[in-house]
């Protein structure tokens, strides 16, 4: 009998520590305390954001701040059973696809009333970047950074080439030009190069006067004469006039890698190389605004501050992702660490960011922004761009043509998706 | 009194009993049979798998509730045809392959030479490595101008292909990658299965005469059948789940889709997409074919598994 009891006595003793994990912890009294989540401040890029934590929390007394920080790769599964298990943090950062998708699905507190109410000054942001997290009119999230792509160029091997260096006029013409002129210097040595997958097309369509959806967003339009031309062109630079590596020359070598073997003219990517290419490059190099065909276009990352729609200290949350998005603290903190872009535009920040080099062009950042085209915003975003990646690749590997891979890419959609 | 004794006895004995097996079993209700249970359920539904499931709520219900719609749409969407070939390609190459690797491997464990302890942890070494560091191996390998296996087959003058860039070739170097990972394990319970078998078999076979390769065909290999046997319902099973080696070799299912498996599928759809309730449906789907061939398996069973008497 004794037996019995110790073993249930000892049963329920073990079910106990499986379950306690499961309780709740009370609410501290005193300030409020605040849940933050973050991907794009993590150990492994080295900046930790207790810093501004500590400034923040000096300048509102009443008002903690909790970070949680997980890798990017785990964030967004992460979220999502935070928001299932009722442990959602009362707000948090989120890229833009993922943000459409939250949006859509109720997740995220409409923000009208708190900017309105707010005395922050949000004319200092970037109006592209705002725009961005507003969706039907409404303001979902605040920019929290931005990373917009551009033309890099290794200015030794235009050099060798005796040619001119790119400048903001440049279309595709001129890369063409000059590419094929750098990848005449050598068997190995490739003018230009830039990834055929969906951010790069649906750019490069915009820069040729095409788009993936129509023009009131009703339907897609993928396979458009503008498009497949498009496709084409980007197909030749590899196909035919081999100025742009193919995969089996690549041979799994990283796009940065190959920049910075010295052995390629012109690398279309974004600010985020900057640190690794001043660290590392050991030849000279500079940036200018991404070349277009018919027009200019050009694109940003961006990722967005939300606050979650159940949570109860919603005025709070603001405060925080407030301060995150546009104090000026953050803007230098940003420069500082040689971080993200900060979408806040203070004139010293700039004027400041615009010194370090190299790059020497570095306005260059700035020019691109007034090309500036963003994603579609569609609940099926992360669908829509994989169905399109896919169809390019088998584009890329010569499987099909681009009219055939553009034709399935629209077909494959149109059976998946439905945009009203 | 005696009996009543005897029987409160054995009732004891049985709570006794469950209350050790409470802990596991717990376990078991809460991270498989509430899941299996609950995903049947939301199969029927459009839930994205963000807000919260409130499977008891009316509203829950009245907006989500779609009937048989996943089903159908996985049924009729040209998706489900090209994830099964994919899917089938990877099973017909890596199978025999991995059969006859393991099976060979098992063979030579099983002499009794110097070394053959080190061999059969060497063999072994793969089956421990994670699936993240043997894919990037493995991706390196495979790369097409300064991988090792197109280097070493250039050296007898053959041209390799792009492997993981082509879509026709993009599987079978999932596929050699898997035979890697998996033959130490297969060939370890083969091994198993060999030193089980007596060696008089063999003796009386060389006193009839019998040659070595005669013995093998008509002694080891029938009494190696119900081993045989469990590594080809288990690796049927990891094969139509195989998930890591895809999602780190060929990020996006790899050149036109030529990796896109069943469970990129639906680990697509739940976690990416937010569609959970056609992702629970898609693998509702991958139960049934997996049922299905097992069932097969099976059935065929007594026609070749030889078990010793």
């Amino acid at each position: 009998m004794k037996k019995v009891i110790i073993s249930v006595l000892v049963m329920l003793l073990l079910m106990s520590m499986v379950f306690a994990g499961c309780t709740k912890n009370d609410e501290p009294s005193g300030p409020v305390t605040i849940k933050f989540m973050t991907f794009s401040a993590n150990p492994e890029s080295g900046i930790s954001l207790d810093e501004l934590k500590t400034v923040f929390e000096e300048q509102n007394p009443g008002i903690k701040v909790e970070i949680e920080t997980l890798g990017y790769n785990d964030y967004f599964v992460s979220l999502q059973t935070k928001f299932l298990g009722d442990d959602a943090p009362d707000c948090f950062e989120t890229n833009f696809e993922n943000f459409v998708a939250y949006a859509d699905q109720g997740l995220l507190a409409n923000l009208e009333d708190s900017i309105s109410a707010s005395d922050v000054d949000l004319s200092i942001l970037n109006q592209e970047t705002v725009k961005a997290f507003n969706l039907d009119d409404t303001q979902y999230g605040l920019p929290y950074s931005f990373s917009n792509v551009i033309l890099i160029y290794n200015k030794e091997l235009f050099d060798q080439a005796n040619i001119d260096y790119p400048t903001s006029d440049w279309t595709w013409a001129d890369v063409d030009e000059a590419g094929a002129v750098i990848r005449a210097l050598g068997e190995d040595i490739y003018g230009y190069l830039q990834p055929i997958q969906f951010y790069e097309f649906f750019k490069a369509v915009a820069q040729n006067g095409g788009s993936i959806l129509n023009e009131d967003k009703s339907a897609f339009v993928v396979n458009s004469k503008e498009n497949v031309e498009t496709l084409e062109h980007m197909l030749s630079r590899i196909n035919e006039t081999n100025i742009m590596p193919t995969e089996a020359q690549l041979g799994g070598m990283g796009e940065w890698d190959m920049f910075l073997s010295g052995r390629l003219g012109m690398l279309i990517n974004g600010v985020w190389a900057f640190p690794t290419f001043t660290e590392q490059a050991e030849f000279e190099w500079d940036i200018a605004v991404e070349p277009g065909n018919t027009q200019k276009a050009t694109h940003f990352f961006a990722n967005g501050l939300a606050v979650y729609a159940e949570s109860e200290k919603q005025d709070a949350a603001f405060k925080w992702i407030t301060f995150l998005s546009s104090s000026e603290e953050m803007a230098n903190f940003r420069l500082e660490n040689s971080w993200e872009l900060s979408p806040s535009l203070y004139d010293d920040v700039l004027d400041k960011y615009t010194k370090v080099t190299p790059p020497e062009n570095k306005v260059a950042v700035f020019e691109s922004l007034d090309y500036l085209i963003t994603t579609p915003a569609i609940v099926e975003f992360s669908m829509t761009a994989d169905i399109i990646g896919q169809q390019l690749s088998a584009a890329v590997s010569g499987d099909k043509t681009a009219q055939e891979a553009l034709d399935d890419a629209q077909a494959e959609l149109e059976s998946k998706i439905s945009l009203d | 009194m005696a009996i009543r004794k005897h029987r409160k006895q054995n009732s004891f004995e049985s709570v006794k009993n469950a209350s050790f097996l409470l802990p596991s079993f717990t376990g078991f209700l809460v991270l498989s049979i509430i899941p299996i249970v609950l995903t049947f359920i939301i199969s029927f539904t459009s839930w994205s798998g963000l807000q919260k499931l409130e499977i008891l709520s009316k509203v829950f219900w009245q907006e989500n509730f779609i009937g048989f719609e996943n089903y159908k749409e996985i049924l009729t969407s040209g998706e489900l045809i090209r994830v099964l070939k994919n899917t089938a390609y990877f099973v017909v190459l890596y199978i025999p392959l991995m059969l006859t690797g393991s099976l060979l491997i098992a063979t030579l464990l099983n002499k009794p030479y110097k070394g053959a302890k080190v061999f059969s942890i060497l063999y072994y070494i793969p089956v421990l490595t994670s699936w993240i560091a043997g894919a990037l191996i493995w991706k390196w390998v495979l790369s097409p101008e300064y991988g090792a296996i197109n280097n070493l087959l250039a050296l007898i003058g053959i041209e390799g292909p792009g492997w993981l860039q082509d879509s026709k070739w993009a599987m079978p170097g999932i596929v050699l990658a898997s035979v890697w990972k998996d033959v130490g394990f297969y060939g370890l319970i083969l091994l198993g299965g060999l030193k089980g078998i007596n060696t008089m078999y063999y003796e009386a076979a060389k006193i009839d005469g019998a040659s070595k390769v005669k013995a093998f065909f008509k002694i080891t290999l029938p009494l190696l059948t119900p081993y045989i046997f469990f590594v080809l319902i288990i690796s049927m099973i990891n094969a139509f789940q195989i998930f890591p080696q895809v999602m780190i070799m060929t990020t996006d299912a790899g050149p036109n889709g030529a990796t896109q498996v069943f469970v990129e599928r639906i680990y697509k759809y739940g976690f990416r997409y937010y569609e959970m309730g056609y992702a629970t449906a898609l693998s509702w789907v991958l139960f049934m074919i997996i049922f299905i061939f097992t069932s097969i398996q099976q059935k065929v069973e007594k026609r070749w598994v030889h078990y010793e008497q």
